[in-house]
């Protein structure tokens, strides 16, 4: 190898070294995140931490199939919900029936209905619905319905970021939150009476 | 102009109005109507209120300890 050769392949190394670095970097600034969604996606602590090591294993190693200036942190979920999958979701409570679907305003009809109609005018009316109901009511959805729910409602991704994150159309991701969050208000209603 | 069908209505286009993802023209049959309708008001209220506090619910924060594990996986190789 000429002198001038061995330069330039020293300094493709040192800048593919501090590319590597930053992404790491970047990617390690989304780990709360991340395990917030993973938390809602599994039934237990320790099987969200391991999910949430293997996606940063597996991100760390495939780093460089990840495009500079895109979404990092909806590249990271697709890596997670790909794994959870691959997993077999395993262990996670299934759900044991198909909830009743009500319409938007079920929990709100019944909320007014055991406390007055004005209770509804108070800001702290939800929290008389205690939150380890919602979490177990979240638990309860179904992995397709849970997905999309928890990553738009936890997470606060778009509807497109979610399509992306779970390879479906959009026109689905819509029509399972739609359907997911009147599940989630029938389940908190029967909790609720 | 608040009969059952126009509240039957404005159900419907509860979850696309707080999503923002409803067409111009929708959202003005929802504004049109919540305007006029104390029922519909309250429980589109009543979930804006509702989706906070499930977020509030369901967030965890990270472990201790979890983060210094990630970071040991720095530098793995393919």
């Amino acid at each position: 190898m000429s002198e001038p050769e061995a330069a330039t392949e020293a300094r493709e190394i040192a800048a593919g070294a501090r590319d590597r670095v930053r992404f790491e970097e970047e990617a390690l600034q989304f780990a709360d995140q991340v395990y917030r969604v993973a938390r809602r996606l599994v039934g237990s602590r320790e099987e969200a931490e391991d999910l949430v090591q293997e996606t940063y294993a597996r991100a760390f190693r495939s780093w460089r199939s990840y495009t500079p200036g895109t979404n990092l942190r909806a590249w990271l979920l697709r890596i997670l919900t790909n794994l959870n999958i691959d997993r077999g979701r395993r262990s996670q409570r299934a759900p044991d029936f198909q909830p009743l679907e009500e319409g938007d305003y079920y929990l709100a009809n019944k909320v007014a209905e055991s406390q007055g109609e004005q209770a509804l005018d108070q800001e702290r009316v939800v929290e008389r619905l205690s939150q380890d109901s919602i979490v177990d009511a979240l638990s309860s959805l179904s992995h397709d319905f849970r997905d999309v729910v928890v990553l738009v409602d936890i997470g606060e991704f778009s509807y497109a970021d979610a399509a992306q994150i779970l390879d479906i159309p959009i026109g689905t991701v819509m029509s399972r939150l739609h359907r997911g969050r009147r599940q989630l208000k029938a389940k908190l209603a029967e909790e609720a009476a | 102009m608040t009969g059952q069908g126009d509240c039957d209505k404005c159900e419907e286009l509860l979850q696309g109005f707080l999503d923002r993802e409803l067409t111009t023209a929708e959202v003005a049959v929802a504004e049109f109507h919540l305007d006029g309708c104390d029922y519909c008001r309250r429980r589109y209220k009543f979930e804006e209120s509702l989706r906070r506090y499930v977020k509030l619910s369901a967030v965890e924060r990270m472990p201790a300890g979890l983060m210094e594990r990630l970071t040991q996986l720095r530098g793995l190789e393919t």
